[in-house]
C-alpha cells in the first residue's frame, strides 16, 4: 500500500508554482496597491525591487507602469500607491 | 559602496559561511517547498535583501527547479550548477517574459506571417513549410538577456533583479531568417525586420512585445528561424514551437513563440525599443550598431559584452595548504569568440593564462581551466578575466548604467585555505 501511494505521488506532477507564496505586508491601502499592480504582475515584483527604492524611485516605477504599460488608476490613487511602497518597501 | 562583486551562488554543501563584511560575504538562502523546506541558496549575497527574501526554487511545468524571481511574468534563473556544463540542458535553461499572458502554441496549429512595407511579396507558412522550405543548420549559441546580474548592480537598479543565471548556452536548430525573407523579396528600402510573439499583456493599453532588428543583423547568416534546442523541440518556457536565435546579440531580440515578421521601410517606433533596452552611447565597447534607432543619448543595446563566470571553486570552499584547486568556468562574447581567459589565484596581483577547452563555435560558451597549489593558510580571491579576439577584455570595475545591463564585471570567488 505505502509502495502504492508512493507510484501514485511520483506519477503526479508538481504542483505549478504558486504566487500566493509571496504576500505584500498589511498596511494603509494595500488592497489598492495589490488589485492596482497585481492584475498584470505577481505581487513579489515589489519585494525583489526593495529595499533600495526612495519614495522618488517608488514614484518613478508607478508612474512608469501608467505611462508606458497602461496601468489604469483613478485621480488620487497613484500618491496612496507610491505612500505604501515608500513605506513598506522603501530605502530607509 | 562595495569594492567586490560576488556572482557566485554557493552550492556546495557545508561552504565556509562567515559575516558579510570579509572575504566570505554570507551566503543567501531560501527554503525549498519541494525539499520539505530544506535550506537552498538563493542567490548571490550582493542582491538586493528583498529579492533574497522572495526568490526560491521552484519548479515551472517541464522544468526543473530553477531560482523563481517572479511568478507572472515568470522569470526563473539557473542556479551556478548548471553552468558546469557548457551547453545548457533544455530543462535547466533560464525563462524570461515581459508579459504575462502566455498561451501554449501548438506546434501543428502554428502560423508565421511573413510581410510587411518592404516586403515583395507576403506569404505564410507552417511548420511543414518553414522546415522543407528552406536549408536547415544547427549552431551553438549562448542566449543572455540583457539585464542578467542585474541584481549585482552597484548601486542597485529596479527591474528583474538577476543573478547570475539568466542566461544559457544551446545547438540551435532551424533555418537562415535570410533565407526566409528572400522568398518574401527585401526591396532595396528595408531599413529594419520586426517580430512578434503570440505573448500579450493583460491589459490592452500594455505596449506588445515586438521588437526589431537592423536589416543587416537580419540577413547575418547565423540569424536562425529556430523550432529545435539540444536536438529537442523548444520547450514552452523557451518559445514553442519557433523562435529567432539572433547569435550573438542579447535575449530581448530572440522572440519566442514567433509568429509574425515585418519588413519595415522605417524605424519602429515603440515602447520598447525607443524606451526599454537602450543603453548610454558610447559607454560600452561594442561594435554593431542599430543606427536606425539611435538618439542623441543613447541607442539600442545589441551585441553581447565580453564575460566569464567562474564555477570552480565555489565560493567559501576550503582547501588545505598545498592542495590543488582546480579552477574552472566558461566564457562568452558576441560572437567574435574567446581568444585568452586569465586567471589570478592572488585576488588580482598576478594573471596567468588558463587552458581554453573544446570549442564549440564562437557564439558557444567557452570553457576554460587552471591548476594552482593552495599556499598558506588565509582567505585567497580567485578572479577570471575573458578577453574577446576583438581584443576587449572584462573592466575590473562595474560599468554602471541605469537599467543594469551588461554587468560583465570579472568574476571573482573567495575561498580559504586552512
Amino acid at each position: 500500500m505505502t509502495a502504492l501511494v508512493a507510484l501514485v505521488l511520483l506519477a503526479s506532477p508538481p504542483a505549478p508554482p504558486d504566487e500566493n507564496r509571496v504576500q505584500l505586508k498589511e498596511g494603509p491601502s494595500r488592497d489598492l496597491v495589490v488589485g492596482r499592480c497585481a492584475a498584470c504582475h505577481s505581487q513579489d515584483y515589489i519585494p525583489m525591487n526593495s529595499p533600495f527604492l526612495d519614495r522618488k524611485g517608488w514614484e518613478a516605477e508607478v508612474s512608469k507602469m501608467v505611462k508606458a504599460y497602461g496601468a489604469p488608476m483613478e485621480p488620487g490613487e497613484m500618491e496612496q500607491i507610491v505612500d505604501y511602497l515608500a513605506t513598506n518597501y522603501g530605502r530607509k | 559602496m562595495r569594492t567586490r562583486r560576488q556572482f557566485l551562488v554557493d552550492l556546495a554543501g557545508g561552504a565556509a559561511v562567515v559575516g558579510s563584511g570579509g572575504l566570505f560575504p554570507s551566503l543567501a538562502r531560501a527554503s525549498d517547498p519541494s525539499s520539505g523546506g530544506a535550506s537552498i541558496p538563493a542567490g548571490p549575497s550582493d542582491l538586493p535583501a528583498g529579492t533574497l527574501e522572495v526568490s526560491f526554487l521552484e519548479t515551472l511545468p517541464g522544468k526543473r527547479p530553477l531560482i523563481k524571481r517572479s511568478y507572472r511574468p515568470p522569470n526563473y534563473e539557473s542556479p551556478l550548477e548548471v553552468f558546469d556544463q557548457l551547453v545548457t540542458p533544455n530543462d535547466a535553461f533560464f525563462v524570461r517574459y515581459h508579459l504575462a499572458r502566455i498561451p501554449e502554441v501548438p506546434a501543428d496549429g502554428w502560423k508565421l506571417e511573413v510581410g510587411g512595407d518592404a516586403a515583395e511579396k507576403p506569404f505564410s507558412l507552417d511548420l511543414a513549410g518553414l522546415q522543407k522550405g528552406f536549408e536547415q543548420v544547427e549552431l551553438a549559441a549562448v542566449c543572455q538577456c540583457s539585464g542578467n546580474r542585474r541584481g549585482l548592480s552597484d548601486p542597485h537598479v529596479a527591474g528583474v533583479e538577476w543573478g547570475i543565471g539568466a542566461m544559457g548556452n544551446a545547438r540551435w536548430k532551424g533555418v537562415r531568417l535570410r533565407d526566409v525573407l528572400a522568398k518574401a523579396g527585401v526591396k532595396k528600402e528595408a531599413l529594419e525586420v520586426a517580430f512578434n510573439g503570440a505573448d500579450q499583456g493583460v491589459l490592452e493599453a500594455t505596449p506588445d512585445f515586438v521588437k526589431s532588428l537592423p536589416v543587416w543583423k537580419a540577413l547575418d547568416e547565423n540569424t536562425l528561424v529556430a523550432w529545435q534546442m539540444n536536438g529537442e523541440p523548444l520547450p514552452h518556457w523557451n518559445g514553442a514551437p519557433v523562435r529567432l536565435v539572433v547569435p550573438g546579440w542579447t535575449g530581448t531580440y530572440w522572440m519566442k513563440h514567433l509568429t509574425s515578421i515585418q519588413v519595415l521601410s522605417q524605424p519602429l517606433k515603440t515602447f520598447w525599443m525607443s524606451t526599454a533596452y537602450r543603453i548610454p552611447k558610447g559607454k560600452f565597447p561594442v561594435v554593431d550598431r542599430f543606427l536606425s534607432q539611435e538618439s542623441e543619448a543613447s541607442t539600442p543595446i545589441t551585441e553581447m559584452v565580453v564575460s566569464s563566470l567562474l564555477t570552480a571553486p565555489r565560493m567559501g570552499q576550503r582547501f588545505r595548504p598545498g592542495q590543488a584547486v582546480e579552477v574552472k568556468g566558461i566564457a562568452w562574447d558576441n560572437g567574435s569568440g574567446i581568444r585568452t581567459v586569465e586567471v589570478s589565484a592572488d585576488g588580482g596581483r598576478s594573471w596567468q593564462a588558463a587552458t581554453l577547452d573544446q570549442d564549440l563555435g564562437r557564439f558557444s560558451f567557452r570553457g576554460f581551466r587552471y591548476g594552482f597549489k593552495a599556499g598558506a593558510k588565509g582567505e585567497v580571491t580567485v578572479l577570471a578575466r575573458a578577453t574577446s579576439r576583438m581584443g576587449t577584455t572584462q573592466p575590473s570595475e562595474l560599468i554602471f548604467n541605469p537599467a543594469g545591463y551588461h554587468n560583465n564585471v570579472v568574476s571573482r570567488v573567495a575561498i580559504r585555505i586552512a
